[in-house]
């Protein structure tokens, strides 16, 4: 029997509880593909494309442009051309005699981040799923554990999912000692080794992929595969009127287009984003952290360690995700990498490429980590 | 991600840590202790309403009972602020700040200028704003327009859990006297506020609600009501900007004028009475510097040229309500 398959509101990010619908792409009766997205989704925090994992027809649309939805609610429903309407109509009631959204049902958010200590450092890390190999998301300067909110959960499916704010980021203690990438480095060993993992496969964004670089060489058996996405430590070039402005701005019109850089489509960047990574810079120890950091990792404004040799002689499997609209690091740095490393540039897509092309990032890291 | 808390919670957790981090950091005021001295239970209260509850216990020596003489410990906060201390004193009620004026007006408010810039006040007073507790006229009053007209004040009015932390934290670092008006109906209001430290800085309005027709302008507990008529008003496609000022003095005339350029329409909340208030304030801002670019006359919504009523169901008509808002935000709107 050909299987009718629901679109649900997804979740994205812990605080999410529901969305708006702004725009659909596909319409009734249109073919869809795996990957496609068929409509937009906004919260406070981000908009994103809402991509569906199966192929068919648009069979019903369950909500207009402008409606909002809880969490989980129906959004659509896709189908074989064969499938009777009736049976789509079943479904469709079905689904909605027993949905419950999850704020109503009084449920817990699912699993919360956890705070440890590691070395007198308070780290902030989410573990998301538990089976198969344990994989590692490593933001970028400035960022935390909640860039990977449209990867988390789906690469959460086949593999036990950790995501850390780094020292000097996010919720994890300010203190960033002498802000190494060596001492990023070893807390990050260090946490593997707390929460009991012997090895991962560690994604890193931007600086997130210079501390995996980093780890590759000083703890290689400790690193079952390296994805870096537009990444740190393959190239001197960064943007340093980004990392400047990003570390001085102290008010939101400062903030606003210096964020706006990491995007090719700056409309992502709505004013709760901005607020978070304001509120976030107004933290005790957050302004010093960040100034060590870039002071040690990009001083006079290039990037002060390169592994493109380390690369050339490492038996780690290595893919590199660029975005080719990246305002912050060039995509060309991923140009002339050894022939072993695996390189996929997204053209349309900025340096945030695994929030603005989500869906095709985590079916390259799907397919590459297994 | 923050953990929700109170706004009364933020303010103790401001202090305490503020007091961690600054031995030179001393509470002061009338039960702010508890009762200290006397027998029985010691840190039983913290406060006319329990905001500095346990801070006696962690800091026996630097949490200090008052006598019921505002005049005498506004002083006495103000001249440790000057020899080197950094005093936050509790004047539970705003209503009676009225028998230490001098001590804040003339002197506090005075000393830089007097002593050629080589005095510095660091003291904050704390006090309670704002009508609705059903606690007549003479416990009601929203008197923040008569400290942000005197200069040498620093007057902060926070209107969340994170803004009271934040600010609070800001007006203990800041080297000038601070009023910290705090709306006494919002204590139990609750928010996400990090546990860490952190400030938020003096004269900066926060943009709660971006829109495109009309600006609101609030501060303190007129922001809810702001952001509740902003919500209904956007079924009739009716956009709302809605401001914050978070204080008043500085004030953020930058975030206000831009506002006001983009939208051409503006309506001000006060909870305060309307003569020489903040809605007149920022009305006359916007009359000034905005004209131009204005599409309507600007709006108050403020309270009656009364006392706060005791009757409960006068008093409710006293406040302005999201459904006055709303009202003078349609009439701004639909202005041609």
């Amino acid at each position: 029997m050909p299987a009718i398959h629901s679109i649900t509101v997804p979740k994205w990010g812990l605080s999410m509880e529901k969305g708006r619908l702004t725009a659909w792409h596909r319409q009734v009766g249109d073919r869809v593909s795996p990957g496609d997205e068929i409509c937009d989704v906004e919260t406070d925090k981000i908009s994103g494309g809402l991509e569906v994992n199966v192929g068919g027809v648009l069979r019903r649309q369950l909500a207009q442009e402008g409606d909002e939805l809880p969490v989980g609610a129906l959004v659509a429903v896709v189908a074989d051309a064969e499938v009777p309407e009736a049976e789509v109509d079943a479904v469709v009631a079905a689904f909605q005699a027993s949905f419950v959204p999850a704020a109503a049902a009084g449920e817990g958010e699912g699993a919360q981040p956890q705070k440890i200590e590691i070395g007198g450092r308070r780290i902030r890390y989410l573990k998301r799923g538990e089976r198969g190999d344990p994989v590692l998301l490593l933001h970028g300067f400035g960022g935390d554990l909640g860039n990977w909110l449209f990867n988390h959960d789906a690469l959460a499916d086949k593999h036990a999912v950790y995501a850390l704010d780094l020292p000097g980021h996010g919720e994890s203690s300010k203190d960033v000692g002498a802000g190494t990438l060596d001492e990023l480095a070893a807390v990050v060993t260090a946490f593997l080794e707390t929460v009991g993992v012997e090895s991962a496969h560690l994604v890193g964004h931007s600086l997130g992929g210079a501390v995996a670089l980093a780890m590759a060489s000083s703890t290689p058996k400790r690193v079952r595969s390296l994805s870096l996405i537009c990444s740190a430590g393959l190239g001197r070039e960064i943007n340093a009127g980004y990392i400047d402005g990003f570390v001085r701005a102290t008010t939101r019109n400062a903030l606003r287009p210096c964020v706006a850089q990491l995007y090719a489509q700056e409309t992502l960047v709505t004013r709760q984003l901005v607020d978070d990574l304001l509120k976030y810079k107004r933290l005790e120890g957050v302004d010093a952290a960040l100034r060590k950091l870039a002071d040690n990792l990009f001083p006079g404004g290039t990037q002060r360690s390169l592994f493109r040799d380390a690369l050339a002689s490492t038996r780690i499997p290595v893919l590199v995700v660029w975005g080719g609209k990246d305002r912050i690091i060039p995509a060309s740095q991923a140009d002339g990498l050894p022939g072993h490393v695996r390189v996929e540039v997204l053209p349309d897509a900025g340096h945030m490429v695994q929030v603005e092309a989500a869906g095709a990032v985590n079916r390259l890291l799907a397919s590459f980590i297994r | 991600m923050a953990r929700t808390i109170t706004y009364q919670q933020a303010i103790n957790e401001a202090l305490r840590q503020e007091m961690e981090r600054d031995p030179r950091v001393i509470v002061m005021g009338e039960d702010n202790a508890g009762g200290a001295g006397s027998p029985g239970e010691q840190d039983a209260w913290g406060g006319v309403l329990g905001v500095t509850k346990g801070l006696y216990p962690r800091f026996p020596d630097r949490v200090l009972d008052t006598p019921i003489s505002e005049s005498g410990f506004i002083g006495a906060a103000i001249g440790a602020a000057v020899a080197g201390m950094r005093p936050v004193a509790e004047l539970m009620f705003v209503d009676f700040m009225g028998v230490c004026f001098d001590q804040i007006f003339n002197q506090a408010a005075k000393f830089k200028y007097m002593f050629g810039g080589k005095a510095e006040t660091p003291v904050v007073i704390r006090t309670m704003i704002g009508a609705g507790f059903r606690a007549a006229a003479q416990h009601s009053q929203m008197l923040t327009s008569i400290f942000t007209h005197v200069p040498g004040l620093k007057v902060a009015c926070p209107a969340t859990p994170y803004d009271a932390k934040g600010l609070l934290i800001q007006s203990i670092r800041d080297n000038d006297p601070v009023i910290f008006c705090e709306h006494k109906l919002l204590y139990g209001l609750k928010g996400d506020v990090p546990e860490e430290s952190y400030t938020v800085p003096f004269g900066e309005a926060n943009v709660v609600r971006e829109g495109k027709s009309v600006t609101v302008v609030a501060y303190g507990r007129m922001v809810h009501f702001a952001v509740q008529a902003a919500g209904e008003l956007a079924k009739k496609k009716i956009d709302c900007e809605v401001i914050d000022l978070r204080t008043t003095s500085p004030m953020d005339e930058a975030t206000i004028l831009e506002s006001a350029e983009k939208t051409g329409r503006v309506v001000v909340v006060d909870e305060a009475n309307p003569r020489c208030s903040l809605a007149t304030d920022v009305a006359a801002l916007v009359a000034e510097k905005a004209f131009r670019s204005l599409k309507a006359p600007v709006e108050r919504v403020t309270a009656p040229h009364v006392p706060v009523p005791f009757s409960d169901a006068l008093e409710d008509l006293y406040i302005p309500s999201p459904a006055k808002i709303g009202a003078a935000v349609e009439r701004v709107a639909n202005y041609h």
